[in-house]
C-alpha cells in the first residue's frame, strides 16, 4: 500500500481528505503513482504534471523519506519506505513569496 | 419577480450574488474553489442554471468547472467518476492542446516574445468563457497564450478553432503586460458565423464563417508606442463591447483610447471626448440603450488605479466623445483602485442595472443605469471578472 500526501489544493479539487492510499505494482516510481492518483482521480490529470509531456509541472516537488526526489527519473524507482508504506511520497506546491 | 445573479471571480475564489429585481438587499455565496484564481465564470444564455467557471493556479494549472443549478454544486466534467474499462479517457476537461496538425491547425510554433525574438506557444490558463447563445454544452474558451478553443460537449473535451492562430499574422504577436492573452470573445446573434475576439497585444480579429478564417480587424487603431502606429497587428485592445442588437457596432477600450466602430471594425474611430484619461480596462453598453456606454477611467499604463483618487464611472448617451462622470455612491477621496477588463457588466431590468467589481475587492451596483450606485461587498479578494444573469 503506497501513501501520498497532496497539498491542500489538490486535496480539495479531487474531494480527498487525508492520505491517499494506493495499491501499485512493483516496482513503485514517480510515474506509476501519478498514473495511479489520475486513474482515480481524474480530475488531477493535468495538475501535477503536463498533459502532452508528462513532465512534472514546475511548482510541485516530490519529498519521501527527508529528502527531495523531484528531479529522480520518473522511472526511478522510489525508495522502500515508500513502496512498503512505511512513508508517504509527499507531493508538494513551492512556496514561493513571502 | 425577476432575479439577478452576479457572477463573481476573484485571485483567491469565485462568488456568487444574487437579489431580487429591486437589487436592493443580496445574498452572498462562497467563496466556490477557495484559494484558486478564478478568471471567470459565465452562465449559458439558453439555460442559465448552466455555469462555467475558469478555475487556475501557477502551481496546478487549469481546472474547468461546470454547474447545472446556477452555482450552488459544481463538477469537473469527466473528472468526477471513476473510469471504466475500455472507456475513453477521462480527465480531459482541463486539457487545452494547441492545434499543430497540417489540415487544420498548420504547425505554428512561436509567437513573438517581449525582446522580440519568437517564442513558443504555451498554454497557461483560460482567461474568457463564452457559451454558445444556442446550446448549453457548446462553450468558446479565450486563452493564453493566446488562441480559441471550443467545446460541444459540456467542457468534456476541448478542440482549438485553429484557423485563428493559423492565419497568418501570429508570429507578430506580442505579450502585453499580462501576458498573451484572447480575452474578449463577441458571438454575433444575428449572424452565428460571425466572431469578434481580441489578444493582448496583438487586436481585434472577425470571422464571418464560423471560426476557419480570421481577419484582423484594427484599421484605425493608432497606438504610438509600438514600432508602426497604425500597423494591422499589435494594437493592445482591452476590451470590446456590444449590444446584442446592433452587432455592427463595437465599443473598444485600448490600452489607451476609447473606439467605436459602425461597420463590425472594418474601421475605428476614436471616441474618447473629455474623458479625464482614456486608458483603461472596461467598457459596456447599457442594456436597452445601444448608443449609452460605461467606461472606468485608468490614470495610465503605469499607475494602474483611477485618476485624482476618485472612483468615477464615465457614461455617453450618444455613443462616445461626450461623457459624464457618475460619482454617486462611489469614494471620491483617497481611492486607488483598478477595474480589470472583464469585471463589469450589465443585467437586462427596466432600469438597467450596471455592476463592476475592482481590485480592492469591491462589487458596486447600481440599479438606475449608473445615476447612483452603492457595494454589494465590500471587502472579496481582487476581483477579475464580473457576470450577471437577469433570470425570470
Amino acid at each position: 500500500m503506497i501513501r501520498v500526501v497532496l497539498p491542500p489544493h489538490l486535496r480539495g479539487l479531487a474531494r480527498i481528505s487525508g492520505e491517499v492510499e494506493l495499491d501499485l505494482q512493483a516496482p513503485v516510481t514517480q510515474r506509476s503513482v501519478v498514473d495511479a492518483l489520475e486513474s482515480r482521480y481524474p480530475v488531477l490529470s493535468g495538475t501535477i504534471r503536463d498533459h502532452v509531456t508528462q513532465a512534472r509541472r514546475p511548482f510541485l516537488r516530490f519529498f519521501a523519506c527527508g529528502e527531495d526526489l523531484s528531479h529522480e527519473l520518473p522511472d526511478a524507482p522510489l525508495p522502500d519506505a515508500v513502496a512498503s508504506g512505511a512513508e508517504p511520497l509527499l507531493i508538494v506546491g513551492a512556496i514561493a513569496g513571502g | 419577480m425577476s432575479e439577478v445573479r452576479v457572477l463573481v471571480g476573484t485571485r483567491k475564489g469565485a462568488f456568487i450574488l444574487t437579489s431580487d429585481g429591486k437589487r436592493e438587499h443580496w445574498d452572498v455565496s462562497g467563496p466556490h474553489f477557495a484559494g484558486w484564481e478564478i478568471y471567470h465564470l459565465k452562465g449559458s444564455p439558453v439555460d442559465p442554471n448552466r455555469l462555467y467557471a475558469s478555475q487556475s493556479s501557477g502551481w496546478f494549472g487549469q481546472i474547468i468547472q461546470r454547474s447545472s443549478d446556477g452555482g450552488k454544486t459544481w463538477e469537473t466534467p469527466g473528472g468526477e467518476a471513476l473510469p471504466t474499462p475500455g472507456a475513453p479517457p477521462t480527465g480531459q476537461s482541463n486539457k487545452f492542446v494547441y492545434d499543430t496538425s497540417d489540415a487544420t491547425g498548420k504547425p505554428l510554433t512561436t509567437h513573438q516574445w517581449y525582446d522580440g525574438t519568437q517564442h513558443p506557444w504555451e498554454f497557461k490558463r483560460v482567461w474568457h468563457l463564452e457559451p454558445s447563445l444556442t446550446d448549453p454544452d457548446e462553450v468558446y474558451a479565450g486563452v493564453e497564450d493566446a488562441a480559441l478553443f471550443r467545446t460541444k460537449d459540456g467542457a468534456h473535451t476541448w478542440q482549438e478553432v485553429a484557423g485563428l492562430r493559423g492565419h497568418g499574422t501570429g508570429p507578430l504577436w506580442q505579450p502585453g503586460a499580462g501576458g498573451l492573452c484572447l480575452h474578449t470573445i463577441i458571438l454575433d446573434a444575428k449572424n452565428p458565423k460571425r466572431m469578434f475576439i481580441a489578444i493582448s497585444s496583438a487586436g481585434a480579429f472577425r470571422t464571418d464563417d464560423g471560426g476557419t478564417t480570421w481577419r484582423p480587424i484594427n484599421r484605425g487603431l493608432h497606438s504610438p508606442y509600438i514600432p508602426d502606429p497604425n500597423a494591422e497587428i499589435g494594437h493592445c485592445v482591452h476590451h470590446i463591447a456590444m449590444h446584442p442588437a446592433r452587432p455592427g457596432v463595437l465599443f473598444m477600450q485600448k490600452h489607451w483610447d476609447v473606439m467605436r466602430s459602425d461597420n463590425a471594425g472594418d474601421s475605428w474611430q476614436e471616441v474618447s471626448g473629455n474623458l479625464p484619461s482614456d486608458f483603461g480596462f472596461a467598457i459596456d453598453v447599457h442594456a436597452h440603450e445601444p448608443e449609452t456606454i460605461y467606461v472606468v477611467p485608468i490614470k495610465s499604463d503605469g499607475e494602474h488605479f483611477v485618476p485624482e483618487g476618485k472612483l468615477r464611472v464615465y457614461r455617453s448617451r450618444n455613443g462616445g466623445n461626450e461623457w459624464e462622470a457618475l460619482t454617486k455612491g462611489l469614494p471620491q477621496a483617497n481611492c486607488y483602485v483598478n477595474v480589470l477588463r472583464d469585471a463589469m457588466a450589465v443585467d437586462s431590468l427596466d432600469k438597467c442595472g450596471v455592476y463592476f467589481g475592482t481590485s480592492g475587492g469591491q462589487v458596486y451596483a447600481s440599479a438606475d443605469a449608473g445615476d447612483t450606485w452603492s457595494p454589494i461587498v465590500r471587502d472579496l479578494p481582487t476581483v477579475l471578472s464580473v457576470e450577471v444573469q437577469t433570470l425570470p
